[in-house]
């Protein structure tokens, strides 16, 4: 009686199987579109004037740069099949790729990578991103598919500036970039082909079939513009969107439904950016590292992370990308104690002597102005906690709400704050010169805390000019510690992305550098494509 | 008459220009320059680059330099070229104008097929029930904040019910359908946009149409026609009703300028892109080209329509044109 309850349990497994295989069929297929929503419109697509995230997301899709970075932020070729950095690290040769072509069918050569170039030292161009390229000795195309940078120091980011999407010379050489029709008709190397803009509605790509990567399988991809967030959200309820970024409250809570779960898949992964309190260090209040210290202690981060972010944060202890490689992972955050906190403002001579509950040093109270700009409901709620933390051990801070622009210009600039609650978004390069260089304190340059330090100085200088990631990394997990340290900023959290993505797309695996970087193998099996 | 209207043109120029002088100074007070946001606080563009943006915009002249260099273009008929993507201002105003008057006119004819009537019953059954309802359902209309009952019916229609779009003015397949289809795609995507924004505008005309029509009936020529044995409805739709119209019509006539007009809030919401939205855009992005252009195509038409209604009340009552003239 055994043998025949086997086999018809063998049976009874083969044929389930078999009807999976023919019923669900999920092999990858061409075809079907997908549906992304973005709150804000794109503003050009000339690759090398695009600085807003609609613009960018869109030129990411229709251009190439000579490089990119892969799912494991290592910087590979795109445009480039390889290159060559001189021993000094003075020159870098780029070796193209044959056989790329345009979307209009003619040749991509070195010609466009020696246009694109000077297009972006060109005083006459709009474009903000001339910093890195002005860096440049010469660059010459030294024949169709070889491109020789020679640099006038050593400048190591350089590399990585090598992903600016790379534009048509010959569409585009008689051009004003400033004003051409291209802006709104871009033609490029990469895997989707532009095929309409509709002003404040979409903009829809087709895939570019010749690819030289393949084809991609997602035929059609529409970007579209609908402003406010919680139409987004409806619009997801209605499977009118198939990818879009949501909040932590929607992503912990106002999708963990029955609906959301048959729907939708989630993915969450570190954002390149970070937020921070950042002080002005010529204040005689915060002139003193022990009391910035002290605040440092007085924060409860993990709290404002659980609260504000129902965890989809990460408390940071410096200034770089989380899980990079130029990330110092020894330092550890000092914690919380509001005790220490006390213990280091009554060092720094801050006691609080007439028992009115705030701490005070020669008859004056510790106050201070916290400027936020307006519009970051996240970043006002963080304020507000952190305006308990500090009372509670004694600091009076008081939060003022501004307008981005009038908030800039008139006090980041001016240098007319206390203290500053912002963020930075990071590139994936390391180099913060900018950021911490006591040489870039003029006005409207972006160490507006005013920080000083000859040794993180020569370190950014040294980082700069070194090649080796592995020597690198040495020298950024330094410039990490002494920043730590010193506590010109506090640092507080890194947000997470957190995207939605219809769960008919299949493929999609999330890495360090997020969801994006293999669209080109997502697919929908055909069985369950949505649109022609 | 011809001379009053002459004079009452050539008095609208300085007007303009002064309205236009006006809003150039008070929108260059307001912190901020057109190139922030693409360099503001981000660290890949340097303190140069900066500087050399701000030269390719003109914006290191003076203010005052900057508005006559505005206003020489302007008597061209030249809008000049935004700030954010270099397109002629005018192109951008043009190819938001369609839809924001389709979406106005629709509502505004919505607005009076219902709102008039409504007037009309409530001042003919004064007292009653029905017309205590009416006054009720327009008022809690006019207060209920648009976008909150925007997004109630969208999660109604739209997804509970699923019978109508949640946004958008077009479906995504809109350039595969005939023209027939096209028209009924747009139709469908614009009920619940159209009707919430005629329903929050149905309290201001069915009230006037309310107190100008029970101004109609207590008139000595509506009790001569109910005399000389008139059926009730030919007095109320012939006679009270033509008469109680007059002043609606000029209060239509004032608000021509706001066709052209939309609302943020709304417009976001429905992810309609009209005027409303270029306007908020222009302003965050400190655009100034295109927030002028704006601005002075809103101060023509508000003049214009003033200056229409003018001439309409003086062809009609002799005692404005005399002091006119």
């Amino acid at each position: 009686m055994t043998i025949p309850l086997i086999l018809s349990a063998v049976f009874f497994f083969t044929a389930i199987s078999g009807g999976r295989a023919a019923g669900e069929d999920s092999r990858p297929a061409y075809g079907d579109a997908i549906v992304v929503a973005s709150i804000g419109d794109a503003r050009t697509l000339i690759p090398i004037l695009a600085s807003d995230s609609a613009s960018a997301d869109i030129c990411g899709m229709v251009f190439n740069g000579l490089v990119k970075y892969d799912k494991h932020v290592n910087i590979v070729g795109d445009l480039a099949e390889s290159w060559d950095v001189s021993e000094d690290g003075l020159v870098i040769t780029f070796h193209l790729r044959k056989n790329v072509r345009w979307h209009d069918g003619a040749p991509f050569t070195s010609l466009d990578v020696e246009f694109t170039y000077k297009k972006l030292i060109d005083p006459n161009v709009k474009t903000p991103y001339s910093g890195d390229f002005e860096r440049i000795k010469s660059l010459e195309a030294v024949d169709d598919h070889t491109v020789r940078v020679a640099y006038k120091e050593p400048f190591s980011p350089a590399l990585s500036s090598w992903g600016m999407w790379i534009m048509p010379e010959h569409l585009l050489r008689d051009e004003d970039l400033n004003r051409t029709a291209f802006s709104r008709h871009p033609v490029g190397t990469g895997p989707y082909v532009f095929k309409a803009w509709k002003t404040g509605q979409k903009i829809e790509l087709v895939s570019n079939r010749d690819y030289f990567e393949g084809r991609p399988f997602i035929d059609r991809y529409i970007y579209r513009v609908i402003p406010d967030e919680s139409t987004i959200f409806l619009e997801l309820q209605t499977q009118g969107v198939d990818l879009t970024g949501i909040t932590p409250l929607q992503y912990t809570r106002q999708t963990d439904n029955k609906f959301f779960r048959a729907h939708y898949q989630k993915f969450k992964y570190p954002s390149f950016g970070y937020t921070y309190m950042g002080y002005n260090l010529s204040d005689p209040k915060f002139r003193d590292q022990k009391v910035r210290m002290a605040i440092n202690y007085a924060v409860n981060k993990r709290e404002i992370v659980d609260a504000i972010f129902f965890g989809l944060a990460r408390v940071i202890t410096g200034p770089f990308v989380i899980d990079s490689w130029a990330y110092n992972k020894e330092v550890v955050d000092a914690g919380y104690s509001p005790a220490r906190a006390r213990a280091l403002l009554a060092e720094a001579g801050w006691k609080d002597s007439n028992a009115d509950g705030w701490v005070d040093k020669d008859g004056e109270a510790f106050e201070f102005t916290l400027l936020v700009n307006q519009g970051n409901a996240e970043r006002l709620r963080c304020a507000e906690m952190m305006q308990g933390y500090l009372k509670a051990v004694g600091i009076r801070m008081k939060i003022r709400v501004l307008e981005w622009s009038a908030m800039i210009n008139e006090f980041i600039d001016k240098r007319r704050f206390e203290a500053v609650l912002m963020g930075w978004f990071l590139s994936r390069d390391p180099d913060c010169y900018d950021i911490w260089h006591s040489s870039k304190t003029r006005e409207g340059e972006f160490n507006f805390a005013g920080y000083k330090n000859p040794e993180v100085d020569r370190l950014l200088e040294e980082g700069r000019r070194t090649f080796d990631q592995a020597k690198r990394a040495e020298t950024y997990h330094k410039i990490h510690k002494l920043i730590y340290e010193e506590q010109p900023y506090l640092f507080l959290y890194s947000g997470e992305a957190l995207p939605i993505v219809n769960k008919r797309f299949r493929g999609i695996e999330v890495s360090p550098i997020g969801i994006g970087y293999n669209f080109i193998k997502w697919y929908v099996p055909k069985g369950e494509q949505r649109y022609r | 008459m011809l001379t009053y209207i002459a004079k009452r043109l050539i008095g609208l120029v300085p007007v303009f220009f002064g309205i236009t002088l006006i809003s150039f100074f008070v929108m260059h007070l307001a912190p901020g320059k057109p190139t922030d946001i693409q360099t503001s606080l981000n660290p890949k563009v340097s303190y140069e680059a900066r500087l050399r943006l701000e030269k390719l915009y003109g914006l290191d002249k003076p203010v005052y330099v900057q508005y006559l260099d505005w206003l020489k273009r302007f008597i061209r008929f030249d809008f000049g070229r935004s700030y954010i993507d270099d397109r002629p201002v005018s192109d951008k105003i043009l190819e938001r104008i369609p839809i924001t008057l389709l979406i106005n006119v629709s509502s505004m004819a919505l607005i009076l097929l219902f709102g008039i009537p409504l007037g009309v019953i409530s001042a003919v059954k004064r007292g009653t029930f029905l017309d205590k309802a009416s006054t009720v359902l327009v008022f809690i209309a006019y207060s209920v904040p648009e976008f909150w009952l925007a997004l109630l019916l969208m999660s109604l229609f739209g997804i509970s019910l699923g019978w109508l779009p949640v946004s958008g003015i077009t479906s995504l397949d809109f350039e595969y359908l005939g023209v027939f289809g096209k028209v009924l795609d747009v139709a469908w995507h614009l009920i619940l946009p159209v009707s919430i924004a005629a329903f929050g505008s149905l309290a201001g005309i069915s009230r006037y149409m309310r107190t100008s029509m029970v101004g109609a009936i207590g008139q000595d020529y509506i009790r001569t026609a109910r005399a000389k044995g008139l059926a009730e409805s030919q007095v109320i739709y012939k006679h009270a009703l033509r008469n109680a119209l007059l002043p609606v019509i000029t209060i239509l006539g004032l608000s021509v300028p706001g066709l052209i007009g939309g609302s943020v809030i709304f417009e976001s919401i429905f992810a309609i892109p009209g005027m409303g939205r270029l306007f908020y855009e222009s302003v965050m992005a400190r655009d100034y080209p295109t927030i002028m252009g704006v601005l002075s195509i809103g101060a023509i038409l508000t003049l214009l329509g003033n200056f229409l209604a003018d001439i309409a009340y003086s062809y009609a009552d002799p005692r404005i044109r005399v002091s006119g003239e």
